[in-house]
């Protein structure tokens, strides 16, 4: 894929992905590849006067460029790319950098509240600064409503600013930050261990996903391979993880259609999901249970047959409520054509997970970059064409039936031996992505004497959060949280 | 068709919800002595949650939705939660409080009818945990507002939010 950029050979190794270092000008060319589509943005991240981009072709070629900016300025890439603006907001306020040629160089994470500008790179005292231009929106008879940061419902905060002609939306605009903890600052220096933990809070509900694509990272830097039967623990941990936001969010996403019914059922099978967990890892959520190196428990005889029960009770349970789904008109009435993604909107924004395949992009980070044990593992990446709420139902409920037939097939085919091997303290850099339930998570990590030099995290939802604000355009406000909570994005893994 | 079997099915079946957790008696006598006598009148058994994310990782958010499933029932209890401060007694906590939530969550607090308790949830809550001594965040709720109860845990277990907020509604049963 360097080829496609015209950079020659000087590059090193990442584990399954090169770093290159580049000069202004190839950077100039990939924005202006990534603006025509040939190739797709899969991160964006700093350190002091480093800027760094991963670029893949959306099937299983990646890339990482990196340009030196000694004088803090590299030419931004979300001036041609929009999908780059957010990262690159993000980067510049916390580093001090700046995106030349950029157009939106509002704030992003800095919300005037830290007691320092630039926190992570020069960190000059900062003036206290409270207001926020909105983008705008023109014409007779508009009004804006304001929602947020503190929401109605128990979800995470962010703000919300509509633009509505009576009942319609003409523009979304979704102003987050709000939960911005200071995980690359606090990464920092932390060692594997601690950083690993970290890592599984960047976004609660993904703490495996993000356990795991730190943990790959790591040992990509560290030259070290988790053992086999890690490898496979890891993936039937994924798989519960992946089933059990998934059948929450089936039932939540028609309860914000009024169907509570659904809601009930749904919440029953993931707190079924959520007590096998328990009794098999020892942790609802699977929290630290993925580490560098390999896992942190065993699974055993009794385990291997409660996790068998579940996938059998949810087996026997899912027909009646799918058909419960497709069966209820009024239910229908308001999923099928509300919040419509475009297809190509998708492409550009390389949006993954369910927000990506409900309109045909069928990009899942298990087959494109292929990890243990995926690559011996039979399943199917489904996809739907019209990118609506219903069509976001769809994919999740045939994601459930491919993470049951995953956890049995992990089950039958569970290899022996250790579950972890001992990560030595070397030094190193590596990256790895990992298809978490909403998407693929980048992690990328550089190590120095088994302590965390940098980080990067990239959550899906920084690719998903941009087509939430587009579907609802023409939209009534009311159908917004039915919406919103078809993507179900990550705040918390956005803030960071 | 479907959804008249799913409750036909509900009627016959027997219930999922589970006996309550019991109250920790610590906890119950700590925030007893916090209450006055004249709020427990007002009061009653019953209690409105306001829940406020205040810089969580959402595995507390988890939790706390959890506990409207069958098997916790939190309704059962006499508590709820509310969309708006303004109708809470009670606003429950999660996360180190960000710099950038911090001025949201005390207006909430302002907007919230006296008298009114403050309950934190979770690791982050108590004092910042693994998000502490940032540029970005306080060292828990309680360097921001008058915490009268903590639920530990990281996230807290359905069954720890339970047993935390029974003994909150104990404590405020007149005891």
């Amino acid at each position: 894929m360097t080829g496609t950029l015209g950079i020659d050979g000087r590059s090193r190794s990442l584990g399954a992905w090169r770093a290159v270092s580049v000069d202004a000008a190839v950077w100039r060319t990939a924005v202006q590849t990534l603006a025509a589509g040939e190739l797709q943005l899969i991160g964006l991240w700093a350190e002091p006067g480093v800027v760094r981009m991963a670029l893949g072709d959306g099937v299983g070629e990646a890339a990482v460029l990196e340009l030196a900016c000694p004088d803090g300025c590299f030419p931004s890439v979300g001036a041609a790319h929009a999908p780059a603006i957010r990262l690159e907001r993000a980067l510049c306020e916390l580093y001090g950098l700046t995106a030349e040629g950029a157009a939106d160089v509002r704030p992003w994470l800095d919300h005037g509240r830290w007691a320092v500008s630039h926190p992570l790179g020069a960190a000059e005292p900062s003036e206290r600064r409270t207001t926020y231009p909105f983008l705008p929106a023109e014409g007779e008879s508009l009004h804006q409503i304001a929602v947020g940061p503190v929401h109605a419902g128990i979800i995470e905060p962010g703000h919300f600013r509509f633009t509505v002609n009576g009942e319609t939306v003409v523009r979304l605009e979704a102003r987050l930050g709000y939960v911005h903890r200071g995980l690359e600052g606090l990464m920092a220096g932390a060692d594997l261990d601690r950083a690993a933990r970290l890592a599984g809070r960047a976004s609660g509900d993904s703490t495996v996903a993000y356990a795991l694509a730190f943990a790959r990272a790591a040992e990509a830097a560290l030259g070290l391979e988790a053992p086999l039967r890690a490898a496979w623990l890891r993936a039937l941990m994924a798989e519960l993880e992946r089933l059990a936001n998934h059948l929450g969010d089936i039932g939540a996403i028609c309860n914000d259609a009024a169907f509570a019914l659904m809601l009930a059922h749904c919440a029953v099978l993931r707190e079924n999901v959520l007590r096998t967990a328990h009794a098999v890892f020892g942790h609802r959520l699977m929290m630290d249970q993925v580490v560098p190196g390999g896992v942190a428990s065993d699974l055993d005889g009794p385990g291997e047959q409660l996790v068998r029960e579940l996938t059998a009770t949810v087996r026997e349970r899912l027909p009646a409520l799918t058909e419960l789904y497709d069966d209820t008109a009024s239910l229908q009435d308001r999923t099928v054509g509300t919040g419509v993604v475009a297809p190509e909107l998708a492409r550009r924004f390389a949006a993954g997970g369910y927000v990506g395949r409900a309109c045909g992009r069928a990009f899942d980070a298990r087959r494109a970059f292929p990890y243990a044990p995926y690559d011996r593992l039979n399943f199917r990446v489904p996809t739907r064409a019209e990118g609506d709420v219903n069509a976001r139902v769809w994919v999740r409920i045939d994601e459930v039936g491919e993470s049951l037939s995953l956890i049995e097939q992990i089950l039958h085919g569970l290899p022996d031996g250790p579950v972890r091997a001992e990560p030595p303290a070397g030094a190193g850099e590596g990256a790895a992505l990992v298809e978490g339930f909403r998407g693929d998570v980048l992690a990328w990590v550089r190590l120095r004497e088994g302590r965390v030099e940098r980080c990067h995290l990239r959550d899906p939802s920084w690719f998903q959060w941009p087509l939430l604000e587009a579907c609802i355009e023409g939209n009534i406000v009311a159908d917004f949280p039915l919406c919103n909570k078809s993507f179900n994005c990550s705040y918390a893994g956005c803030d960071l | 068709m479907t959804a008249r079997r799913f409750i036909l099915e509900g009627l016959l079946r027997g219930p999922l919800t589970e006996p309550a957790p019991r109250a920790d008696e610590t906890e119950v006598r700590r925030l007893a002595a916090r209450l006055d006598a004249a709020a427990q009148r007002r009061l009653g058994r019953s209690l409105a949650i306001r829940e406020v994310d205040a810089g969580s990782c959402n595995g507390c958010e988890l939790e706390i939705n959890a506990l409207a499933n069958a098997f916790y029932d939190l309704e059962r209890f006499g508590l709820r939660v509310v969309a708006s401060p303004r109708h809470a007694d009670v606003l429950l906590v999660t996360g180190p409080v960000t710099l950038n939530m911090r001025e949201a969550l005390v207006r909430t607090w302002v907007a919230t009818p006296g008298p009114k308790w403050v309950v934190s949830a979770g690791a982050c809550a108590l004092d910042g945990g693994m998000f502490a001594g940032g540029y970005a965040c306080e060292r828990g709720v309680g360097e921001v507002l008058p915490v009268d109860a903590h639920i530990p845990g990281c996230p807290p277990t359905p069954a720890a939010l339970l047993a935390g907020l029974i003994a909150l509604v104990e404590t405020n049963a007149g005891r």
